[in-house]
């Protein structure tokens, strides 16, 4: 069996920041599931400490448990030592990834059309949403549910069915110019990130973030074509195609000329601003990287700083309430902001989602590979906001998005009939000012 | 590195037809998390780790393991500072976080009934739904379980006017190191049937027996709270005030310090515009009735002007409030992260010291080049010396032992205790004899001697048996 090093070769000060007081089991959502020490952050480090010691080898166990992790960082966020659990997490996957002690053809394939084929070529991935759009758009699916289709596949993939995103009628390319100027006065110039997931099936919401950045006096450069930020990659052991992917992130914009690069999926947005430390070791990155990462900004977080202008005109919705994406606050610690921004809205009332930053279990891609727990989590979100009472939710990740629209659905008679996002409440109020 | 497991497979056979095959842990995956406690630097594998959801099943697993003369160590959720639930190696650990079941809020008697796993939080949270009160709030009471509260005799911020856990204990349900389950105590304010053994039990850190369940005594929840920040040149009138506070027959329900370091370190990380130049920040608080609440804090106010306070804030509600705490409740997230290694100490000492006690640890902070910082409970005299240093530095490793000998001395020759609220575990061991002297010490070896003869529960904790 190839023996990996990744663990030993870490800064061992990462690993030994961790005092194990303990402060991060009340948070995170696996140990309160089982109480058992390794499925919590401390139990998890100790373990990846034992491997670092020689004392612990890399087993099929540790992989379990490592994939176990949402990665939801809310230990992070309780860590009085403020340890980097990111980058613990990331390596010991890549660890547990070379050492191979995860077989099964299954997986292998899968996980090689997803993260080496797919996720690695734009063109590839917008294909298979053309293709699923089609699909989605004939009606097809419906008929397949009818006749039963799913009922001959795995029952771990006929479960997922139901939950593939509704892909847009239009990618983000076809609604966004390549470059759109203010009104008024051009404050900013700023790069907007279009996302995976969010171009595919949210590109409206990618439209909502660059009209709410053009009420706001920013010019908006949006190439056309963008690659996968490698926040799949690096969250699932494969930090050398997550380094190929920041390269060519960076390379699809002129740095200089932007004052800032706007992200508005919380997921991306965490991964997005730790490049510098990706590529630290790349002598032609590690500088720009380094500028990359101050210029990356959620767009909350930049709609904040600018001090965007108040909304005079109302969004059409009365109340909402707001789930917090895990890696906007506690991978960004952007929090106050996107409720500053619903705040903002006349006529809103804003109602607090008890466990706001409570994962809500689809954390990356684990709702594929942790159905069950994550269905746990699921319907805990499902109940509280049940418990808020709003009818609307905003959120500000892709995958929350969908998640929470799946858990709705399926309660039939939830008082929270939409999910939405802060950006595209804001930008309906700017558009209804002008009506 | 090979570790011999010491439970034989047999036995840990026996154990899953105890409980459940699930509910015994002996994987390395399974187990390494369970090698340590909140303490720095110890560290050391248990044989098993079981989970009993019963007092009956933890009597069981008891007298399977003393049958078979196999150590067991207690756990709750681990974060205790002194070592108290780190394993022997090979050992049984008995964890019972799974013994979560509140029983019972008697609003008649003012009394809380709960299994040893519950946590100290949601104790006082379902107090709090019907207006009562838990007061004792350790640094860890989102987590901490009550069972291990009762068993290390836990402090909090709130000791000055609300006592310790011991203050809230009416009544255990243990199991003896022979098995036998039994309760001590009741509900009942009077009680003089006999001696009270259920005092033996609180802090006796799991070397006399396992607490399965307690009943604890609550109050009704004080109506209003004001919080309050001053801030001094020297900790010398930061100690002043608090006298003058006591002479004025108030009783804050929290007076806590800063000293120069921390009060540095907490500005460094949390940027909430604190002075850096203050030898002393000091957070006050006073609770009950409301208009009490308002008097108290004006005198108190006056008070910290009178005795040398340059700045003294008052929070107009409790968001503000929030704001002024942020430095203390920082503090320790702020030394924590300067250096990979965090060694948090609690020696205590009469309130009258606290201030010779302070410049004293400054004095060893420098005399041995270590960075030092202190904060701790101004009104208790338990004080909070932080060490800051890298475990794989031996050689600076070794001017804390020495350093801490030092503060250790001076404490017990002040009249302190080497540990006010984390207990002695294992790594106050070495300094219990030379405080209490030879009779008590001898005293508490005889009474583990005749409840644990063959020396079973938590060995080598507090002390050790023979000499």
């Amino acid at each position: 069996m190839p023996q990996a090093d990744l663990l030993k070769s870490l800064d061992y000060s990462v690993l030994q920041q961790c005092m194990h007081c303990g402060m991060c089991l009340p948070t995170c959502p696996t140990y309160v599931e089982t109480k058992l020490e390794r499925n919590s952050p401390r139990g998890r480090i100790s373990l990846m400490r034992a491997v670092a010691d020689g004392d612990l080898d890399v087993s099929r166990a540790l992989s379990d448990e490592m994939y176990y992790c949402l990665g939801c960082l809310a230990c992070q966020t309780a860590c009085p030592a403020g340890v980097n659990y990111a980058e613990l997490f990331e390596t010991a996957r890549a660890e547990v990834e070379q050492a191979q002690v995860n077989t099964g053809m299954q997986r292998g394939f899968w996980r090689w059309l997803a993260l080496n084929v797919i996720f690695m070529r734009p063109w590839l991935l917008r294909m298979v949403g053309r293709v699923l759009r089609l699909y989605q758009s004939t009606g097809f699916d419906k008929l397949m549910r009818k006749l039963h289709f799913f009922g001959l596949l795995p029952r771990s993939l006929a479960k997922l069915e139901p939950q593939t995103p509704r892909i847009s009628e239009h990618f983000s390319n076809e609604v966004i110019s390549p470059e759109e100027s203010p009104d008024g006065k051009r404050e900013y110039r700023v790069g907007l990130l279009t996302g995976c997931i969010q171009d595919l099936a949210f590109s409206n919401i990618n439209r909502d973030t660059a009209d709410v950045l053009l009420a706001n006096g920013c010019e908006v450069v949006t190439p056309g074509s963008q690659c996968c930020c490698g926040s799949l990659h690096a969250h699932n052991g494969e930090l050398e195609l997550a380094r190929e992917l920041a390269r060519r992130q960076i390379d699809s914009f002129d740095l200089d000329s932007l004052d800032a690069i706007i992200t508005n999926a919380g997921g991306c947005g965490s991964h997005l601003k730790t490049y510098g430390h990706l590529l630290h070791d790349d002598p032609f990155y590690a500088a720009k990287a380094k500028v990359w990462d101050a210029k990356v900004k959620d767009i909350h977080e930049w709609l904040v700083q600018i001090r965007f202008r108040k909304p005079t005109a109302g969004a059409g919705v009365n109340e909402v309430t707001y789930h917090e994406s895990c890696h906007l606050c506690h991978g960004q610690k952007v929090v106050s902001q996107p409720r500053q921004i619903l705040a903002s809205i006349p006529g809103l009332v804003f109602k607090e989602l008890p466990e706001s930053n409570w994962c809500c279990g689809s954390a990356g891609i684990y709702n594929i590979t942790q159905p069950e727990q994550s269905q746990k989590l699921l319907d805990r979100k499902v109940e509280n906001l049940r418990q808020a009472g709003a009818p609307v939710v905003a959120t500000s990740n892709p995958g929350c998005h969908l998640q929470i629209a799946n858990g709705i659905r399926s309660c039939g008679d939830h008082p929270c009939h939409e999910v939405t996002q802060p950006v595209t409440l804001l930008a309906r109020a700017y558009h209804a000012e002008r009506s | 590195m090979a570790r011999v497991n010491q439970i034989e497979a047999s036995l840990i056979q026996t154990l899953k037809e105890i409980l459940s095959p699930d509910r015994v842990l002996t994987s390395a995956e399974d187990i390494v998390p369970y090698s340590f406690d909140g303490t720095a630097a110890l560290k050391q594998r248990p044989g098993a780790v079981v989970f009993p959801l019963t007092a009956e099943e933890v009597s069981e697993c008891v007298k399977l393991a003393r049958r078979n003369n196999i150590p067991v160590v207690t756990r709750g959720s681990g974060t205790g500072l002194s070592g108290g639930s780190v394993p022997l190696s090979g050992c049984l650990v008995i964890c019972l976080v799974k013994m979560d079941k509140l029983v019972e809020v008697d609003e008649k008697n003012l009394t809380l009934r709960a299994q040893s796993g519950v946590i100290t939080k949601e104790i006082d949270d379902a107090c709090a739904k019907v207006g009562l009160f838990y007061p004792p709030d350790p640094g860890s009471m989102k987590i901490s379980t009550i069972g291990g509260n009762v068993a290390e005799n836990s402090g909090g911020l709130r000791g000055l006017k609300y006592g310790v856990t011991r203050d809230y204990v009416m009544g255990i349900e243990v199991v003896l190191p022979d098995g036998t389950l039994t309760f001590l105590g009741n509900k009942c304010v009077k009680d003089v049937a006999g001696y009270s053994m259920k005092d033996l039990f609180i802090g006796s850190e799991g070397t006399l027996g396992i607490i399965t369940e307690v009943i604890l005594k609550v109050l009704p929840r004080p109506k209003a709270r004001k919080t309050m920040l001053a801030l001094y040149d020297s900790m010398d009138a930061a100690a002043k005030t608090i006298s003058a506070i006591i002479a004025a027959k108030i009783i804050p329900c929290t007076l806590e310090f800063l000293d120069r370091v921390t009060v540095q370190c907490v500005e460094d990380y949390a940027k909430i515009g604190l002075p850096t130049d203050v030898e002393a920040l000091v957070l006050m608080e006073t609770d009950g009735h409301p208009t009490v609440v308002e008097e108290e804090a004006a005198q108190m106010m006056e008070l910290a002007k009178a005795n040398g306070a340059h700045d003294v804030r008052a929070a107009a509600d409790e968001a503000e409030g929030a704001k002024l705490a942020a430095a203390r409740r920082n503090a320790f997230s702020a030394l924590a992260r300067v250096r990979p290694t965090t060694i948090l100490e609690d020696v205590t000492v009469p309130r009258s010291e606290l201030a010779t006690m302070v410049a004293f640890i400054d004095g060893v902070a420098k005399k041995h080049h270590l960075q030092i910082g202190t904060f701790g409970h101004l009104g208790d005299g338990n004080l909070h010396p932080t060490f800051l240093t890298n475990e794989r530095d031996h050689e600076e490793m070794h001017r804390i032992e020495v350093a801490l000998e030092e503060i250790v001395e001076e404490t017990i020759r002040l009249g302190g205790t080497v540990t006010g609220e984390h207990g002695v575990g294992l790594a106050k061991k070495a300094f219990l004899k030379r405080q209490l002297g030879e009779g008590s010490y001898e005293l508490m070896r005889s009474i583990k001697q005749a409840l644990d003869p063959q020396g079973l529960l938590n060995p080598g904790k507090i002390f050790d048996l023979r000499n």
